[in-house]
């Protein structure tokens, strides 16, 4: 137990010796969550949209009353082409513009259903997302007055087109994201790093040949990083919840304990990196490459799974991120409870022992 | 009993491609100083590490303290200090959070065995609050030894403790080496430094993985085949390269300020022919070999055997 | 003959308060071996980086080849080679791209080059390794190349910082060898090392201690005065006095 409490202890001076090292650790996660949270707590107020009427009937004109009387936008009402509608988006004179079809009040009172076309400027996601949204929203709102009046469901279909950016994604998507990222990436380079390091410098052969156990050498390694990926993600909540307005939902433990989860399998990996690297360079290209990179481009958390080929599809699987960012946005955003994740907590578990496994068994007691 | 033995070791890397310990039989003495003396790549590093179970042999067998290297790996590991070739210290710990931690580890206290390290400490104690990086080579030479000393090992090994350490500290770790003997622990240790043979009981020469000479610094110079000459005169390079185009010359070469010089003639005879090549105000006297006499003749000897195997 | 290539005069260089080299004063003249000694610390290498150009001196004057340290460090690194035990050659490369490197470095002709290649390898008996890799030596024929390499230029004089350093006794004398080959050409040597014995095979030998040059002799004079029958005694007598430790 001595041996276990000295070498963490070591192993702590070594982490606030290193100033690189806490800047990474520290000032990474924090200056991801205020630089995402600038973009997603920057109100809209007053946006130059412009609708097009192709109908000139009753309901396209409430519509339109309705769109005009929020504060949101600035409306201009003109009959243009579609080219001219493109044009206007290239000079970046107008976000969003509304379309609506010529028959648009008799398919709704005919068919009981319509629709009609919002085009967004989605090079800047946020502002295109928040848009639509509102949009969507006054539309609905139409909708359902519409049907209390009346037996019949009417149905009207905003087909949304987000330019220049289709596969944008709901802001409030990136804490999970970014959450599952500095997790990772903290975890699993910091401990392969820290393993590898004593390789090179040749402690790990004095190590070796000392009577203390290879498991304890894993566990001093993993505890400090465990321990300061707790205080990591205090700090992301404590940010995304007070600075940025976004509550957590559901139950903060199970949030907490998924996370941990999550620290175990990436202390894993970085174990596991760390058995099969023997320079310090080579186990953070592997760390950038098995994990930055994946967890960027496959957890969902930059562009959606469901629209990837499916052979990177399949190979999001095996991305662990990508189980904890479901996680994390089911307990944060949606509120939902252990019931509803256990499938991918159960994946998560599994990953993790097999990762340990691996590692345990490349773990050498001797030098090659 | 032998603190120590190897039987038939040997040692090979990349998939047997690299032979790096070929053939290596020998035994230490409980409570010897036993020199491994081999330049750069001669195998020293990797007997070093099998005997301190780093790493397994391909073939043959070995012993530490009496036991097996491969099967009571984990008993040699409690019995024996290792100071490794490089500096293997953490740079960003304290001269004492070093101490401490080393001694954690070996699951003892910097109390328990302060006797044992207390000569060497007292040295390197005025900067205990220093980074390990920052000591100068030979307070971190110290500072490693008492590393590896801090849990009493029976024996220690010593991989080029010396390399890159200035001739003060060299002495002094010397001085350190042989109270460590008179303590009873067994001691083996490899050098680059041929001066530093003769301070050990018996020394192995190693060259390309093999041992090819093993006795003790003296026996080691008896066994010098040839009578040795010391020659001197004001012009050097012309009397060196005088004395290689000499048709009787068996080996010439700079030591010191004297050239030295085995023959396969008279000494009269070679003084003639330096005459003759106008060498007027030379000295010439016969000297007693060193050991690197000795070791210079072997490795002349195994580069010739290698430049005729290229051919 | 005696022609000076390196003059220094109170050549001081501090930091912050620290003096690494107080006020040396020396000369060296061309086609000499100078012996350049001193335990860890105690300035020789902060004295080697002034003379080549590579730090720029706190006081004092030194030339060397005839330009000022201080204004003309560039003229300098155009007329001195220098080799390092750490820095010596790129292992990934060949022997012959090594050679073509530093050729090109110092600005020689695609002809002289190619001369120079067929002479190292030859001199060396490397010509049938000319194609492999550097890392594929041994470390003495390493040094021995890496040393032929620095005075592929010519240079007036050639810096070697501790360049035998765990170099086999047999090997050890192949580079001396060399040495003796290269100021026999005129090539002036400043060499440190930690091998006591090779202070013997330098035409003067400086022993340096914290910062300050202790002795300057040739061997022969040095054992006299300090009345000792090796240099490794003078050495001994004077760095056991060192008050500072090395950093």
């Amino acid at each position: 137990m001595k041996q276990l409490l000295s070498f963490i202890k070591k192993e702590f001076y070594q982490v606030f010796r290193d100033q690189k090292t806490l800047v990474m650790l520290f000032g990474m996660p924090i200056a991801q969550i205020i630089l995402f949270g600038f973009a997603l707590t920057n109100e809209i107020k007053n946006a130059n949209i412009v609708v097009v009427d192709n109908a000139k009937d009753i309901a396209s004109q409430q519509i339109i009353n309705k769109i005009e009387g929020s504060k949101f936008f600035n409306v201009q009402k003109t009959l243009m082409n579609p080219a001219q509608i493109d044009a206007a988006f290239k000079t970046g004179k107008i976000k969003l513009a509304v379309v609506f079809p010529a028959n648009f009040n008799t398919d709704l009172l005919h068919l009981n259903k319509t629709s009609l076309q919002v085009i967004a400027d989605a090079s800047d996601p946020n502002t295109a997302t928040t848009l639509t949204s509102y949009i969507t929203s006054i539309v609905n709102d139409y909708q359902s007055q519409l049907s209390q009046n009346s037996s019949l469901p009417y149905s009207i279909h905003p087909e949304v087109r987000m330019l220049y950016n289709p596969d944008l994604r709901g802001a409030p998507n990136f804490v999970p994201g970014v959450m599952a990222m500095v997790l990772l990436l903290v975890c699993v380079m910091m401990t392969s790093v820290s393993i590898v390091r004593e390789k090179e410098l040749g402690t790990m052969e004095i190590l070796l040949v000392s009577p203390i156990k290879p498991v304890l050498i894993i566990i001093a390694k993993a505890i400090p990083y465990l321990l300061l990926s707790l205080v990591n993600l205090g700090a992301i909540l404590l940010l995304s919840v007070y600075a940025l307005d976004l509550p957590v939902k559901g139950s903060i433990l199970l949030l907490v304990l998924e996370s941990t989860l999550l620290i175990m399998t990436s202390l894993s990996l970085g174990l596991l990196i760390s058995t099969i690297t023997s320079s310090q360079q080579s186990a953070m290209f592997a760390s950038m490459l098995g994990m930055m990179l994946p967890t960027m481009l496959l957890s969902g958390y930059l562009f959606p799974i469901e629209n990837m080929p499916i052979v990177l599809q399949v190979i999001s699987n095996i991305v662990p991120a990508r189980w904890y960012y479901i996680i994390v946005k089911d307990i944060m955003l949606k509120g939902l409870g252990f019931s509803y994740i256990w499938k991918e907590t159960t994946i998560l578990i599994g990953m993790t022992l097999f990762f340990l496994l691996i590692a345990l068994r490349n773990f050498k007691i001797r030098l090659e | 009993m032998d603190a120590i033995t190897l039987n038939n070791i040997t040692k090979t890397y990349n998939k047997g491609t690299v032979l790096a310990v070929d053939d290596v039989s020998f035994s230490v003495k409980k409570g010897e100083i036993f020199g491994l003396i081999g330049p750069d790549g001669a195998g020293k590093s990797s007997i070093f590490r099998m005997l301190t179970t780093l790493l397994l042999p391909d073939k043959g067998s070995a012993t530490v303290g009496g036991f097996d290297i491969v099967k009571d790996y984990k008993t040699i590991r409690g019995i024996l200090g290792y100071m490794p070739g490089r500096f293997s210290l953490y740079q960003d710990l304290t001269v004492e959070e070093n101490l401490n931690f080393f001694a954690t580890v070996f699951n003892t206290t910097i109390e328990e065995n302060y006797e044992l390290v207390k000569d060497i400490y007292v040295q390197i104690e005025p900067f205990k609050d220093r980074r390990a990086g920052k000591l100068s080579g030979g307070m971190k030479q110290k500072l490693a030894l008492c590393c590896a000393l801090i849990h009493k090992p029976e024996v220690l090994f010593l991989d080029e403790p010396t390399t890159g350490v200035d001739v003060v500290s060299r002495k002094e770790f010397w001085e350190m080496l042989k109270r460590l003997k008179q303590q009873g622990i067994t001691i083996l240790v490899s050098t680059s430094y041929m001066d530093e043979a003769t301070l050990c009981d018996r020394i192995g020469l190693i060259i390309n993985g093999r041992v090819l000479s093993i006795a003790s610094p003296d026996d080691t110079i008896k066994a010098y085949p040839e009578k040795l000459y010391a020659v001197k005169s004001p012009n050097m390079f012309k009397l060196l390269n005088n004395l290689r185009s000499f048709e009787q010359t068996i080996n010439c070469y700079t030591f010191g300020e004297y050239l030295h010089l085995s023959l396969k003639c008279s000494e009269e005879e070679v003084k003639k022919y330096l005459q003759e090549k106008e060498h007027d105000d030379f000295e010439f006297k016969t000297t007693s070999p060193t050991v690197e006499d000795c070791f210079i003749r072997l490795l002349k000897e195994q580069n010739e055997r290698n430049g005729n195997k290229n051919e | 003959m005696n022609e000076t290539v390196i003059k220094t005069n109170k050549l001081t260089k501090r930091f912050g308060d620290f003096v690494a080299v107080d006020e040396i004063s020396f000369e060296v003249h061309k086609g000499e071996i100078f012996g350049f000694l001193g335990a860890n610390g105690a300035g020789k290498t902060t004295a080697m980086r002034m003379l080549c150009g590579l730090s720029i001196p706190t006081s004092g004057e030194a030339t060397v080849a005839g330009y000022d340290v201080f204004t003309q460090p560039e003229k300098i690194k155009e007329n001195i080679g220098y080799m390092s035990q750490k820095f010596s050659l790129y292992e990934d490369l060949t022997v012959l791209e090594n050679i073509q490197f530093y050729g090109g470095i110092y600005g020689l002709s695609d002809k002289e080059i190619k001369e120079k290649s067929d002479e190292l390898t030859h001199k060396l008996g490397l010509h049938k390794e000319a194609k492999k890799l550097v890392r594929s030596l041994p470390l003495g024929w390493k040094q021995k190349l890496s040393f032929l390499v620095s005075i592929v230029h010519t240079p007036k004089i050639v810096f070697l910082d501790e360049p035998t350093g765990g170099v086999d006794p047999y090997m050890r004398r192949e580079f001396w060898d060399l040495i003796y080959e290269g100021a026999d050409k005129g090539i002036t040597i400043f060499v440190t090392t930690h091998y006591l014995d090779e202070a013997e095979y330098c035409n003067r030998v400086t022993i340096m201690v914290d910062g300050k040059i202790e002795a300057l002799d040739s061997p022969a004079g040095l054992r006299k005065k300090f009345g000792v029958a090796t240099i490794d005694e003078v050495f001994y007598k004077l760095a056991r006095e060192a008050k500072r430790s090395a950093d």
